[in-house]
């Protein structure tokens, strides 16, 4: 298949218009769990034209439960893993992968490019350093941020819901990873199709 | 008055900091918004609120 190709196929399904405005974006994922792995997944599927995947971690065997990883994958880093994955589903998406912690200090560098990130990490003291440091840090960045996702509550209390001007918060707010209350791919997966389709209607709606 | 979360509080002479203790927040878990400006946690002990403010208080339960 050459790349032509390929974008004659997502023109005519997208139309020229969707297209370029999706092709000459680009997002970054901040955490490539559960939401991060399956948010990149629906960007790569809906023609985004570069993707920066960042996450630290190897893939293990805690992370079959709802993240779109496989057997082959356990040991190895995740950005590697989900790159092989998104160049299988378009050989023509640009990825920079970034394997590292991100923290207060590399924050600003790491993100220095972006205009549109998802914080798609697990912990609820990362996301909130995260949010904080890149909204201080960028103040016309676009943000959507995952908060409540856990157990099997009504997949309906999920919403997205804009906080501050640039600022978006998908998941119910309440539902985290305590009171045995654990993960689970249905709902996490609501969750980060709320995240990748704001991260559409924002690249659509206004172009970035 | 004080508009914080949408909802109208009477509280004055508070600093931010005080009136996060006060309410509960686990200060690492959470992100502030007053009038559209996003408050660094390092100001928090330094952020009066006052009359009129719009205080947006994000809180994030773990998960992803």
């Amino acid at each position: 298949m050459t790349k032509s190709e390929y974008e004659n196929v997502c023109k005519k399904h997208f139309g020229d218009d969707f297209f370029y405005k999706l092709n000459n974006a680009k997002v970054a994922v901040a955490g490539l769990g559960g939401l991060g792995s399956h948010i990149a997944v629906m960007l790569a599927r809906s023609c985004i034209g570069t993707l920066h995947l960042i996450d630290f971690d190897n893939v293990d065997i805690s992370n079959l439960n709802r993240q779109e990883f496989y057997l082959q994958h356990i040991g190895r880093p995740k950005t590697e893993c989900l790159k092989e994955k998104l160049l299988d589903i378009n050989p023509f998406l640009n990825i920079i992968t970034d394997n590292i912690k991100v923290t207060v200090d590399n924050m600003e560098s790491l993100f220095s490019d972006e205009k549109i990130v998802c914080e798609a990490f697990d912990d609820p003291e990362q996301k909130a350093m995260l949010v904080n440091g890149l909204l201080s840090l960028f103040p016309d960045i676009k943000l959507i941020a995952g908060s409540g996702m856990a157990g099997c509550a009504d997949a309906n209390l999920i919403k997205t819901r804009k906080v501050f001007r640039n600022f978006y918060i998908c998941g119910d707010e309440e539902n985290g990873i305590k009171n045995h209350s654990p993960l689970m791919a249905a709902r996490v997966s609501v969750c980060a199709g709320h995240q990748a389709n704001k991260v559409i209607q924002l690249i659509l709606d206004k172009g970035v | 008055m004080v508009k914080i979360n949408s909802k109208f509080v009477d509280i004055q002479n508070t600093s931010l900091q005080e009136f996060i203790v006060n309410a509960g927040y686990n200060i690492n878990r959470i992100a502030v918004e007053i009038n559209g400006n996003i408050i660094p946690k390092n100001k928090y002990g330094t952020t009066q609120i006052i009359d009129g403010d719009e205080v947006e208080i994000v809180h994030f339960v773990g998960g992803g």
